[in-house]
């Protein structure tokens, strides 16, 4: 009711109606029919693919934390660890997100746009698991409100939102987002988890300690100094941001979004190879200056944060290339750069948010060429 | 012959298709010409309500173009002119007599006199634009098309069954109004043959069917060019107005949707009302949406309406057929139809869907990739297209292909859109405003 006591409460109400309720709209101009298909139902699978890396990064939370304190427990203790440490940044990010997306649409006038529902848990699994709450609500806060809403709000975008969140505390809290004591849960929960830290643990991700490595051969270790390999870093008991870990669950809901359509192949694919050809040149070129250039092709594009990029991140149709052609040389850059920045550029030990960025910056220029390309046959057609 | 095998688009298999191909006449008193058919014309009227006006005779003429004639489809006597908004001419209302007299033009003459005189002109389109064409602007080439892809769509060589003779004189006719050539695009094992013209096969789904999308494929319309876009049934039509001097205004429309009782066809006048075509229970029941049309571009027209060009097909669908759905966006149903796999309806692709009227849900900014270009089988890119239209950036509409494009052709798109734009309309708009910035 317009101008009623609850009016500026309008587009909440009509979210949360339309939300349980498909609203009756039809239209008496244009087509007659439509798909099911609206935005809703893309956001929602999209969260659906992520919820297997989700659930397995919490259980991965908790099985590096009782590692790290050197105890025994069930599989469904370290799974209510990692719940119970991670549920705070999840409520804390759609809280905020949301909070700000209602308030720009009542503003505007229009409807609450459903982007946000993937960004709130993106958000919290590409950070590390002891970012404090609050930093996950600033950078929240600013990534949609200068990310997204300045621009215009969901499909306006430049920059995907939750990796500028993620780039905010990048740059603006960096002790607190990268280094060897942010990656593993050491403190107790809720009273769960009680313990003191073993000797000789260590909570630097595999990456980090390739970026500092000095010796040859390489040699990544676990929270406890056992050794690690390519198969702990495909399954994801290693450590990590949460939701990047296990290259299997993240593939798992890479082949949901490719089954569904909801996520370009051409892209995801070309992020992979893009990774791929970039390891194996660098890989081929290795020195220990350098030493990321030492891992294998296969072992860059498992550890770290790089498949989550390729299946979850660069596949955002926003802010990635929309063109078919623009895809494959979209996805393949990001790939490129993801091991680029990795390998040669000592201070990111990890290339994948940056690369994404990057190639969002670039994806309008991508697109442009490839229209131009169209507009040029255009043109010669009347030439002839 | 040319194949030529396109492989976007969709063909939407909807409920009450016609299963036999018997053609019941209907007898009717009555009979609307709605001026809104014919996209790009401004009526101006030629008679008044009470006149007596044989078929065939002027009704209205364009304000800019006076010789683009809308005529009477049956001798009768002006009932009403019914107006809407600003005087706006909405319908003229024809009332039949009992003697069928109608108008004998002299064929002899010039081509194009004759054709804008008997009213078939209006039912020629020309691109740019989508318009009834321009008279002062010789086509580079005409393209015919012979079949329909839309959903629900007949078989156009039904409703050539005995105007087959026609087709050819037509053509000819045709032919002698452009220094170009008379593409015709047909379907495997199009009935007829054809001389002097350049036939195209075309495989594929819908819009394989619409001129537009044929053009686009063999030859398109350049800036600065003009081409004709019409069916075969309307060559038909000039065929047998110069082989017999007198206009042919009756059509065969098909009676189709899950919402009609029995799908049949029907033979009557051009713009017979909705009541002498459709059943009692078809009239009497609220929730239906009757469009006269298919379903991607048809126009509601009610059950008070009439048919509408091209006087083809009416599409009976449910309104609404679950109101108030409860978390529809979360169905889990194979009977929740989607072109996507986001749904499970891929579960059962032959399955023959009846779709109600409903958004399906709200309108959004483009966020999915890719989409239309999926749904238009030219070399454009439709959503580049969409984006400058809405920006009415000219140039970039021309350089993105407007001048090729019609409504129609982004029907699929809009149906198939996540984000729910409207974007035939976005297209309609934003050809009218060019046209009025270029002419």
């Amino acid at each position: 009711m317009p101008g009623g006591k609850f009016a500026k409460l309008q587009s909440v109400f009509e979210g949360f109606e339309t939300f349980l309720f498909t609203p009756d709209t039809t239209r008496k101009t244009g087509v007659h029919v439509h798909d099911s298909i609206d935005l809703k139902r893309t956001m929602i699978i999209v969260v659906i693919s992520l919820i297997p890396a989700l659930l397995f990064g919490m259980f991965n939370v908790g099985y590096q934390h009782y590692l790290a304190i050197g105890t025994e427990a069930t599989v469904m203790e370290k799974f209510a660890y990692g719940l119970v440490a991670m549920l705070p940044s999840i409520v804390v990010s759609y809280t905020v997100g949301l909070g700000i997306e209602f308030i720009a649409a009542q503003i505007r006038g229009h409807e609450i746009q459903e982007g946000f529902l993937v960004s709130g848990i993106l958000i919290p699994m590409i950070c590390p698991i002891d970012t404090p709450v609050w930093m996950i609500a600033v950078a929240t806060a600013f990534a949609v409100v200068f990310a997204k809403e300045v621009f215009g709000g969901t499909g306006m975008n430049i920059w995907n939102v939750a990796l500028i969140a993620r780039a905010v505390l990048f740059f603006g809290y960096p002790s607190k987002m990268s280094g060897d004591a942010v990656f593993v849960a050491t403190e107790p929960v809720l009273g769960l988890g009680k313990g003191t830290v073993v000797d000789g643990f260590s909570g630097a991700t595999p990456l980090g300690q390739v970026a500092t490595a000095t010796s040859e051969p390489l040699s990544i270790t676990g929270v406890t100094g056992e050794p690690i390999g390519l198969y702990d870093a495909f399954i994801g008991l290693i450590p990590g941001s949460v939701g990047e870990v296990s290259a299997l669950c993240i593939l798992i809901g890479g082949a949901i979004l490719l089954y569904t359509g909801i996520a370009s192949w051409k892209v995801m694919v070309s992020v992979f190879a893009g990774g791929f050809v970039m390891g194996t040149v660098c890989n081929m070129f290795a020195t220990p200056v350098y030493p990321a250039s030492m891992l294998s092709a296969v072992e860059q594009i498992c550890y770290g944060g790089f498949a989550f990029a390729a299946v979850f991140m660069a596949t955002d149709p926003v802010t990635g290339a929309r063109t078919e052609t623009g895809k494959y040389i979209y996805g393949f850059l990001v790939g490129v750069f993801a091991i680029l920045i990795r390998v040669y550029n000592g201070g990111y030990p990890e290339g994948a948010m940056l690369a994404v960025l990057l190639m969002n910056t670039f994806a309008p220029l991508i697109d442009y060429c490839v229209v131009q390309s169209n507009i040029r046959r255009r043109l010669n057609r009347v030439k002839k | 012959m040319a194949v030529v095998k396109l492989k976007k688009g969709y063909d939407l298999c909807l409920e009450g298709a016609i299963s036999d191909n018997s053609v019941t006449p209907l007898e009717c008193r009555l009979c609307a010409v709605v001026p809104d058919d014919f996209q790009g014309l401004v009526p101006r009227l030629d008679v008044k309500e009470g006149d007596t006006v044989k078929r065939g005779d002027r009704l209205c003429h364009d304000r800019q173009y006076a010789e683009i004639a809308i005529t009477s489809p049956v001798a009768g006597t002006v009932k009403e002119i019914r107006r809407g908004e600003r005087r706006k001419i909405e319908a003229i209302i024809i009332e039949k007599n009992e003697n069928d007299s109608a108008k004998t033009f002299d064929v002899a003459g010039n081509a194009k006199s004759v054709l804008l005189e008997s009213g078939l002109w209006a039912c020629i389109t020309q691109r740019p634009y989508a318009v009834v064409p321009n008279p002062n602007a010789k086509p580079r080439d005409i393209f015919v098309t012979a079949f329909d892809s839309a959903p629900l769509s007949h078989d156009m060589s039904l409703m050539l069954a005995d105007k087959a003779e026609y087709v050819q004189r037509g053509l000819d006719v045709l032919a002698s109004l452009t220094d170009g050539d008379v593409y015709v695009g047909i379907r495997k094992g199009f009935p007829y043959s054809m001389n002097n013209v350049v036939v195209t096969e075309f495989e594929g789904p819908h819009p394989a069917g619409n001129a537009g999308v044929q053009a686009a494929n063999v030859k398109p319309v350049n800036k600065g060019e003009t081409v004709w876009t019409m069916d075969i049934v309307t060559v038909a039509r000039i065929g047998e107005l110069f082989a017999t001097g007198k206009v042919p205004f009756t059509t065969v429309v098909a009676v189709v949707g899950p919402r009609a009782d029995k799908p049949r066809l029907v033979s009557c006048d051009m713009g017979t009302p909705l009541t002498a075509i459709l059943s009692a229970g078809e009239c009497a029941d609220g929730n239906i949406r009757v469009i006269s049309g298919n379903v991607l571009n048809g126009q509601v027209v009610g059950t008070q309406g009439y048919l509408r060009f091209p006087y083809r097909q009416v599409t009976l669908i449910d309104e609404i057929d679950n109101p108030g759905e409860f978390m529809g966006w979360a169905s889990l149903s194979p009977s929740k139809f989607s072109v996507y796999r986001s749904f499970f309806s891929w579960l059962c692709p032959k399955r023959k869907v009846a779709l109600d009227a409903k958004l399906n849900g709200g309108e959004r900014a483009i966020v999915m990739a890719g989409e239309y270009d999926k749904m238009l089988p030219m070399d454009i890119y439709g959503e580049f297209l969409i984006k400058s239209i809405i920006a009415f950036d000219i140039e970039k509409m021309e350089q993105l292909g407007i001048y090729e494009v019609a409504p129609e052709d982004f029907a699929l798109c809009e149906f198939a859109d996540t984000s729910k734009l409207e974007l035939q309309h976005i297209v309609r708009d934003g050809l009218d405003r060019l046209r009025k910035e270029m002419e």
